[in-house]
């Protein structure tokens, strides 16, 4: 380790100046997770010349950071945590993106018998009488707040069985994903994670097609009068180009191993409005 | 066991392969922690020599502080700087956050502690065989330091190892402050995290043996630095 | 102690001259057992004055405290009118075991010279003057014992001290290097510098002594003439010690 070494390396270390064109998107995992952003992102940087930089967090620090000014685009999935983001002037607007759905996930043995189930608070209402393992994100994120949402409507309290039938991990959907199925329990996860999840092993979807289940991605410019620091131009213009036709064809034509992940709905004011 | 001979064979696959991507993040693993050892041990080795050598009020206190401070949770020092160098925070306006620079300056304040520490124990066994002979050539505090940090300099070279061990296998500090930004910010460890929440757990243990590889391959340097200079006698 | 470099000097900038030394009531107890008890020593200027006594009579302890490096508990030690802390920057010790820098011997010279403010150019000709010439690149700590005691002297005398003091420089050396260590402090002493040269080599002390302290349980026994002491010591200890008797 030669002092000569010194000066070269500090010299390396400088700051990674923020060119005029780059932003930074604070961004839920799934996305980032399902390779979507590996797919857009080259097209829009392609064009625009515009460098976009992602910083894939759980929904709730995503807008955590997006409010200490530490991103200038926020696309996340908790439309009520976002319309506040919004209201308290750190947005500019919001508007929805795509959307994907929910799924509940479970070992082949499916051993609380609710393989093939279309309700989910049927499911895990059995889930629960079951005493059968049930893994929860427990991390204030998007796919958390959705499965309290979805306990709170059967009556049953999971918190009252936290560490006994009910898991929670305090981690991302990945690392729940492998802690639930390390152990057998079921988890609920957003479809596009589970469909590039590379971890599998016999795990099947046990519980789809509920419109309960419906997850919509919203995205939202961070406020420049919020936040003096925000390249708001760049961060509008990839906006712009999200919602764009070109950009909304985009998402639709990406696909996982043959699957569409997520749905574009930019336009379509008829899709349904119930993720609360 | 299947998993570990998949990853070996793919952790080769990939070296030799030379892909672009794996390079570049070895490479920026290599640059923020080896940068922040660099600056640790500017800053540690010489505060580690004066309370090797001082005796003043209050020493055991700051004995107990440093070597406590060798556990400093890496995730607690990523928010402590993410504090710092968020846009909202005192240094927001540097704009560092998401940067390598950010990345270095926490795992400068991770390992710090760790030289500083393991010097002070090195050099007072070095001191105390020194002391008298300092004192009657009547040398400052500075001449002291410098004698034995130059005269250490063999053993403070496994007290940088340490550090840059805690700094390039740590994942808790550079992903809050980094962000493990593709391209950007990514390195070993926090490319490793993300390999394993998307469930591709093999090519997570394969960057693992990668970056297994990349310490070995360091220790190795400095092991050889040592040998030749043992051969030439240099510390005797 | 970072303060007294800047007035290490030599004889030149010196106020006034070190010796005579006088040496009053000095106690010290290391762990309870007092190995200084009462010493009461005066030393005038020029010559050898060598140390003599039977092992744990104190020798080595005395040359420290007057050295500076130990506190009394009780006493002074007084370099004519300057207390022994701030003497030390204008006296040298050497050791009986050297304790080298590791790295080379001219770099152990260099060192010093450069942090006493010394002429750095002087590293080959104090080398010379120790006839370690050709060791100049030789780690210091590859050096044979002799070769490292003739390179401590040479780094005590490049401080050029007013005061040299050694202690048993030479106990665990072969005769020629014995030999070439007494040369070179003998032609220090006929320099004029001060040489206080701790031994319990009767051999070494006929040699080498102009004058006689012979200590005897942490006292002076005697402090006389060499050509008086040797041949007619007046107290028993030191007539036991040169007779050969085991002196208790």
């Amino acid at each position: 380790m030669s002092l000569k070494l010194v000066p070269a390396l500090i010299l390396m270390a400088a700051p990674a100046m923020a060119q005029e064109g780059s932003i930074i998107v604070q961004s839920t995992t799934s996305t980032a997770n399902s390779g979507l952003y590996d797919y857009l992102l080259p097209m829009f940087e392609e064009q625009t010349g515009i460098d976009v930089n992602v910083v894939a967090v759980g929904t709730g620090q995503a807008i955590q950071n997006a409010r200490n000014c530490d991103g200038d685009v926020l696309l996340v999935h908790a439309k009520p945590a976002e319309e506040a983001f919004v209201a308290d002037g750190f947005g500019t607007e919001r508007t929805d993106l795509m959307y994907n759905d929910f799924i509940i996930v479970g070992p082949a043995d499916d051993p609380a018998g609710v393989a093939g189930m279309t309700d989910a608070q049927d499911a895990m209402t059995q889930i629960a009488e079951e005493n059968a393992m049930f893994a929860s994100r427990g991390d204030d994120s998007g796919t958390h707040k959705k499965e309290l949402a979805l306990w709170s409507d059967t009556g049953v309290d999971p918190a009252a069985a936290s560490g006994q039938w009910y898991r929670e991990t305090g981690s991302g959907m990945g690392a729940t994903l492998n802690a639930g199925i390390g152990m057998g329990a079921y988890v609920m996860t957003d479809r596009a994670t589970w469909i590039s999840f590379g971890n599998k092993q016999d795990y099947e979807i046990a519980v789809e097609d509920d419109e309960d289940l419906f997850n919509q991605y919203g995205v939202i410019p961070v406020s420049s009068e919020a936040c003096p620091s925000v390249n708001a131009d760049a961060a509008q213009t990839f906006t712009d180009w999200l919602l764009s036709a070109e950009g909304q064809e985009a998402i639709g034509a990406y696909q996982v191993d043959g699957q569409q992940l997520f749905f574009p709905n930019a336009t379509d004011s008829n899709a349904p409005d119930d993720n609360g | 066991m299947q998993d570990l001979a998949e990853s070996l064979s793919l952790a080769i696959a990939l070296v030799l392969s030379g892909d672009a991507d794996l390079i570049e993040i070895v490479a920026l693993s290599l640059r923020v922690s080896l940068s922040a050892t660099m600056l640790a041990c500017v800053l540690g080795l010489p505060l580690g020599a004066l309370v090797a050598i001082g005796r003043f009020p209050g020493r055991g206190a700051v004995l107990v502080a440093m070597n406590a401070l060798m556990g400093l949770p890496p995730v607690v020092v990523g928010l402590l700087v993410y504090l710092h160098l968020s846009r909202s925070g005192p240094l927001g306006f540097l704009g560092l956050l998401y940067t390598p620079t950010a990345m270095i300056i926490a795992q400068t304040i991770l390992i710090t502690p760790i030289v500083a520490a393991l010097a002070r124990q090195a050099l007072e066994d070095l001191h105390s065989e020194y002391a008298e002979q300092f004192r009657s050539l009547c040398l400052t505090r500075m001449q002291t330091v410098g004698a034995l940090l130059w005269d250490g300099r063999f053993t403070l070279l496994t007290v940088g190892l340490a550090g840059f061990g805690r700094a390039v296998a740590e994942v808790g500090a550079v992903i809050i402050v980094g962000g493990n930004i593709d391209h950007l910010t990514r390195v070993m460890t926090t490319a490793i995290a993300l390999e394993t929440s998307k469930g591709e757990l093999a090519l997570a243990l394969a960057l693992g043996i990668v970056l297994l590889a990349l310490s070995f391959a360091v220790n190795a340097g400095v092991q050889g630095l040592r040998v030749s200079a043992a051969a030439r006698g240099a510390h005797v | 102690m970072s303060d007294l470099t800047m007035d290490m000097a030599g004889i030149s900038d010196a106020p006034r001259p070190l010796l005579p030394l006088s040496v009053t009531g000095l106690r010290l107890s290391l762990g309870g057992d007092a190995v200084l008890d009462g010493i009461d020593l005066r030393l005038t200027a020029g010559g050898c004055t060598v140390v003599m006594g039977p092992n744990g009579a104190g020798k080595s302890l005395l040359l420290k405290a007057l050295h500076g490096l130990l506190t009394p508990d009780a006493g002074e030690v007084s370099w004519n009118g300057t207390r022994a802390p701030a003497a030390t920057a204008r006296q040298a010790l050497v050791f009986q075991t050297p304790v080298l820098l590791r790295r080379s011997a001219a770099q152990n010279l260099d060192f010093v010279l450069r942090a006493r403010g010394g002429d750095r150019g002087r590293v080959v000709e104090l080398l010379d003057h120790v006839g370690l010439a050709d060791k100049a690149r030789t780690p210091a700590r590859r050096l044979s014992g002799g070769e490292r005691q003739r390179l401590a002297l040479a780094r005590a005398l490049a401080t050029d001290p007013e005061v040299l003091l050694l202690d048993e420089p030479t106990a665990s050396l072969d005769p020629a290097s014995t030999l070439a260590i007494e040369r070179i402090v003998a032609e220090a002493r006929d320099r004029g510098m001060r040489i206080l040269f701790v031994t319990h080599d009767t051999g070494q002390a006929r040699r080498m002594a102009d004058d006689v302290v012979f200590l005897h349980r942490g006292r002076v026994a005697e402090h006389a003439p060499a050509d008086r002491f040797f041949p007619t010591p007046s107290s028993q200890p030191a007539r036991d010690f040169l007779a050969g008797r085991i002196v208790v």
